[in-house]
């Protein structure tokens, strides 16, 4: 199908754009970053905005910076394509080449990713996992939202409907694992993990079992409560972590089929945590 | 709105409405029907497009959005002679194509694979190139064609 009309402007500055964003009455002006999850919604006639605000040709939104030997401050506007290029963020590189294919990771950005909030998104559960701090614009306004207070339901964010997002503040974590599972490459995973170790402290966060990316939270629990990560603790972390979910089933796989993806998913991260090595990758052929 | 845009080469001035999609720009305003438009919402990759050197797809771009970039389409693939690009060539050769409809798409997703990736591997092309879909060759044939492509162009360097 054909989008609905509307009107469109090309914002110069983030605080240009949140200005258009108060200014329309009814508050249906939307941002338009990369595209590629609102086109299809357009397309499909499931937003039917009055203005879409254009945030493609702000300067300044498509860099990487590091602020510290331990953070990086990522741009709004960085596309999918430059995380996997990127060397700052080795968890994050990994993450992004999970995310759709060459022409979504072409424009799709990171803030356009973390403002849609699909709990089967890649970056959402690794900005839970690492606990990274969302900056946001509002016409009078400035805050930062942690990332886990940022995610309310699938679809649905913390911002105001005149806030944007500008940039995020991203902790490198000392240790990492990252595991996903989908039947076909470049489809959103039937369950993802990520788990980081941030100063000392491992978060879990996992995807494809709720509204939003969900904490493992026992798991985490066992994980930073011992001094070593032996393979029998991996193990009941994994395991508390598949007791602890209550996913739905639908057509791509049962509420049995993805405990038990998260099951293996959390061992399979945890490991790579502890080794620093990925368990082998599905062979395609 | 008017948007100015290069397009195989050549420069390109439309009038368009926002909401007006790349794809359909290309079509119907330009009129390069070569860019073929299968599920309009990003999931079937024949609209696949080159859009300063990188690929999208041109039902998840606004038209406006395009103003000042430069665009390789299907059409442009074939040299000045018409000439066959080696990845048509090898497309014909290895009858990766029955109703040519993902086609178009296949080819430019193909171009940035062998962009990225000069010498891949079976595997590697049937992971980069499973964001297009066909719905009759069956993917060997397709895999078939981009290796070959790939051996041709790199023995050329
Ligand atoms: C075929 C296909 C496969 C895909 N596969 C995956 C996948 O496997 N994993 C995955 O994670 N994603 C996938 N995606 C989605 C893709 O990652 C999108 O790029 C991403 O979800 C949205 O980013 P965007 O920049 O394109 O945002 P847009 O589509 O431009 O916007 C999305 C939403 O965010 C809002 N928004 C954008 N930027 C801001 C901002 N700075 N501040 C406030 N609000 C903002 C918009 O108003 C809109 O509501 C896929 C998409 C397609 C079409
Ligand atoms: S028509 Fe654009 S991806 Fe299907
Ligand atoms: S050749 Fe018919 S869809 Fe691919």
């Amino acid at each position: 199908m054909k989008p609905a009309p509307f009107d469109y402007v090309v914002a110069a500055s983030p605080r240009e754009a949140v200005q258009y964003l108060a200014d329309v009455e009814d508050a249906s002006a939307k941002i338009i970053a990369g595209g590629q999850s609102l086109m299809p919604l357009l397309a499909l006639r499931l937003a039917r905005p009055s203005l879409l605000v254009d945030i493609n040709r702000i300067p300044g939104l498509e860099t990487i910076e590091r602020i510290s030997e331990t953070t990086i401050r990522i741009g709004t506007l960085v596309r999918h394509r430059m995380l996997c290029a990127q060397t700052n963020s080795p968890l994050l590189h990994e993450a992004a080449r999970w995310i759709g294919h060459s022409a979504i990771r072409t424009r799709g950005t990171i803030g356009g990713s973390l403002a849609h909030a699909d709990p089967a998104a890649e970056l959402p559960i690794v900005a839970v996992a690492t606990g990274m701090v969302i900056e946001v614009m509002g016409p009078s306004t400035q805050r930062t939202v942690d990332a886990q207070d940022f995610f309310i339901g699938t679809l649905e964010n913390s911002l105001a409907d005149d806030e944007m997002i500008v940039s995020v503040i991203s902790p490198l974590p000392e240790r990492w694992g990252f595991a996903e599972y989908t039947r076909r490459h470049g489809d959103f995973g039937l369950v993802t993990v990520a788990a980081a170790e941030v100063q000392g402290e491992v978060k879990i966060a996992v995807g494809g079992v709720g509204s939003k990316p969900v904490r493992m939270l026992e798991s985490e629990g066992l994980v930073n409560d011992s001094v070593t990560l032996s393979g029998q603790l991996i193990d009941q972390a994994a395991r508390a972590a598949a007791a602890s979910v209550e996913p739905n089933g639908d057509f791509h796989g049962s509420a049995r089929y993805r405990i038990g993806l998260v099951e293996e998913l959390v061992r399979r991260s945890l490991r790579q945590l502890g080794s620093g090595q990925a368990d082998s990758e599905v062979d395609w052929s | 709105m008017r948007v100015t845009l290069s397009v195989n080469g050549k420069p390109a001035t439309i009038d368009v409405e926002p909401r007006r999609t790349l794809a359909d720009a290309l079509r119907e305003d330009l009129g390069l029907t070569g860019t073929h438009l299968g599920c309009e919402h990003g999931v079937c990759g024949a609209c696949t497009v080159m859009l300063d050197g990188l690929p999208v797809r041109a039902c998840l771009v606004l038209a406006v959005q395009a103003e000042g970039a430069s665009l390789l389409t299907v059409e442009g693939l074939a040299g000045e002679d018409g000439a066959l690009h080696p990845l048509q060539q090898s497309f014909t050769e290895h009858h990766a194509l029955q109703c040519g409809f993902c086609t178009p798409g296949m080819l430019i997703s193909a171009l940035d694979l062998l962009n990225r990736i000069p010498n891949p591997t079976r595997a590697e092309i049937r992971s980069e190139m499973s964001g297009n879909i066909c719905r009759c060759t069956g993917y060997n044939s397709i895999t078939d064609a981009i290796l070959a492509a790939a051996r041709s162009l790199t023995q050329k360097d």
